[in-house]
């Protein structure tokens, strides 16, 4: 029996023939088109280029999660711009690293990486949330290429990770899974079943990153519900944990890095971030949690990611 | 009474079958696999079997991963918990996206018995059958088991199979071919049509051989897919029999009486009745006993028929 079988409700399994090449030298093969790594400097013109994606795409909107986006940028930018191996024209290769993104309202900032990766057309992202568009509000894998699990109801996400990493192991191949979780998310008890059944199976090949941006809907995480001690609860429940800056991408691709020669047990990278990072009057404001800029602010913001 | 057969070893033995054939089937249970008798598939294959331990939610999500990833999963547990506590998990991960995983729970409905009424599992098949992608199948005896799990790995997408705990008479042979989404004819009267589902269909058929001694020709139909539904077999009953009941060892709203009288009152409207468990929530009791208690007996069905045949329209 064939090892990948078509799902009739995977609308993306095949390649697009809109995706534009990836590279200008792109040549047909299938090696060639597997995403160069940038460097530091070229990561951080395309954090910022992804900050303005999310400002835009969320003010058209006129709805949207900008906060948690924002937060998680530098994470996002360095694993689709460096860490990760992937090939945009061919979403459904089965030797690809997977990236989960399990806190499914930072839907425009994964959008804003796909795009921008030569998953589909930049132009594309400013139809967010619009009827049947394939920028749907909260991730939905059925519809938009390379998203790979459909999320928005929080604390699933390690879960499906953990099911793809043991499908590596069961077919010998050496992919990597990280999975994105917002430190709001980890209120989720499911959040923590995943984390014992992780280390119980001992899947060195899972990395959980924790968008640790410290607020929630409702305020700071530790008034709604307190989250630490965050590290020590991730280590006691069996994994090796790394604190890094989250907005540091040096740190982070240090971070990534070292998981890979962690053997035996899953790594917990806890990235400590600013909600709204990079917006000035929506750092660490609640309002930008679950709120679009106005036309007014969205254009403040783009004029402070110039 | 007819012979009888454990369902669940049924299904047991048929995923080491299936484990055999095919080396992409992944098996999941959260803490019961003696229950529900993944311990044969356990044995035999344990780098293709994961215990999930008692964490239901996690085992959906891990499902729908490895499911993403190439692999035919079937998760175990019991009804209870498959429907009601990781409902959410099974929405987002498992039907929406349509994966390839075969929920199969055992102990559904009120014949689990002594456990009581957290084990009870009463409003499973009204919950798997309001997802929009889900196939739900409720066989009858140990042998629709067997084919409906072999139908169910060869079948892109996620099903429900809901088994019982006890044994169940034996209601076909060998040869029977099951096939998805059609109701089979167990005896074809013309006076009312008897619409059953799972342990219900021997006692319909149990029924129906009483009622003949009184002159009452039922026609009995096994409704072991419940989602998709065969519109066509229920119009056919309608149309040819004049009047409808349906058996359920589940609530009557949701389940098999429920999305049988949308096809009556949509395409033929007749009279109907339904038994099915009552609206509340029972206590212990041996499964005999908790039958009784709701009607679910042979006795019932026929007492069902008798009062029904005389609402039917004079011609």
């Amino acid at each position: 029996m064939p090892s990948s079988k078509q799902n009739p409700h995977r609308k993306s399994a095949a390649p697009l023939a809109s995706a534009p090449s990836v590279s200008a030298g792109a040549t047909s093969s299938r090696e060639s088109a597997i995403a160069k790594p940038l460097s530091l400097e070229d990561m951080e013109k395309k954090a910022k280029k992804l900050r303005r994606h999310i400002i835009e795409m969320t003010a058209k909107a006129g709805s949207g999660h900008p906060g948690g986006s924002l937060s998680a940028t530098e994470i996002v930018t360095a694993l689709y711009f460096n860490h990760l191996r992937h090939n945009p024209r061919n979403p459904g290769w089965p030797d690809r690293d997977r990236f989960v993104l399990s806190k499914g309202h930072a839907a425009p900032l994964l959008y804003s990486a796909l795009a921008e990766a030569g998953y589909f057309p930049v132009e594309e992202l400013l139809t967010l949330r619009q009827l049947d568009s394939r920028m749907q509000g909260h991730t939905d894998m059925t519809v938009t290429p390379g998203v790979e699990m459909s999320a928005g109801a929080l604390g699933q996400g390690l879960s499906f990770g953990i099911g793809i990493a043991l499908a590596a192991r069961l077919d010998g191949r050496d992919y990597r899974v990280h999975v994105l979780l917002g430190d709001g998310e980890c209120d989720e008890g499911q959040v923590w079943e995943a984390a014992m059944a992780a280390a119980h199976f001992k899947l060195e090949n899972i990395v959980a990153i924790v968008d640790r941006n410290r607020q929630q809907i409702d305020g700071w995480t530790y008034e709604v519900m307190e989250t630490e001690p965050l590290v020590e609860k991730w280590r006691s429940f069996g994994w090796h944990t790394i604190e890094v800056d989250g907005h540091d991408l040096a740190q982070l691709l240090a971070a990534l890095d070292k998981a890979k020669r962690i053997k035996g047990k899953p790594t917990a990278v806890i990235a400590r971030t600013t909600k709204g990072k990079g917006v000035s009057f929506m750092e660490n404001n609640l309002k930008f949690h679950g709120q679009a800029p106005t036309p007014d602010e969205a254009e403040r913001a783009l004029k402070e990611l110039e | 009474m007819a012979s009888e057969a454990s369902i669940r070893e049924a299904y047991g033995r048929t995923l080491v079958e299936l484990g055999k054939e095919n080396e992409d089937i992944v098996v999941l249970d959260a803490d019961l696999s003696k229950s529900t008798m993944t311990q044969f598939f356990a044995a035999e294959f344990p780098e293709r079997f994961f215990d999930c331990g008692i964490a239901e939610q996690n085992m959906m999500g891990i499902a729908a991963g490895l499911a993403a990833s190439g692999k035919t999963v079937f998760a175990s547990t019991f009804a209870v918990f498959a429907s009601g506590r990781c409902f959410d998990q099974v929405r987002m991960s498992i039907a929406q996206p349509g994966q390839n995983v075969k929920i199969v729970a055992t102990h559904g409905g009120i014949s689990v018995g002594e456990d009581g009424f957290s084990h009870h599992s009463i409003e499973d098949l009204a919950l798997f059958c309001s997802f929009p992608s889900f196939t739900v199948i409720v066989p009858a005896d140990a042998i629709e088991t067997s084919k409906a799990v072999r139908t169910a790995a060869a079948t892109y997408g996620p099903f429900y199979i809901r088994l019982s705990r006890p044994k169940a008479p034996i209601v076909y042979d060998d040869k029977y071919r099951f096939v998805l989404g059609k109701a089979v004819m167990m005896r074809g009267g013309h006076d009312v049509t008897i619409i059953a589902t799972g342990l219900m269909v021997a006692r319909a058929l149990e029924a129906t051989d009483k009622l003949a001694r009184e002159g009452m020709e039922c026609r009995v139909l096994n409704m072991s897919t419940l989602k998709p539904i065969d519109e066509e077999a229920i119009i056919k009953a309608a149309e040819e029999t004049g009047a409808i009941l349906t058996v359920e060892e589940h609530l009557q709203h949701g389940g098999l009486g429920s999305r049988v009288a949308q096809v009556v009152a949509k395409r033929h409207p007749v009279p109907m009745s339904f038994l099915a468990v009552k609206d509340f929530y029972s206590s212990s009791g041996k499964p005999e006993e908790l039958l009784e208690k709701h009607g679910l007996t042979v006795e019932g069905i026929q007492e069902e028929v008798r009062s029904l045949i005389p609402r039917k329209p004079r011609v």
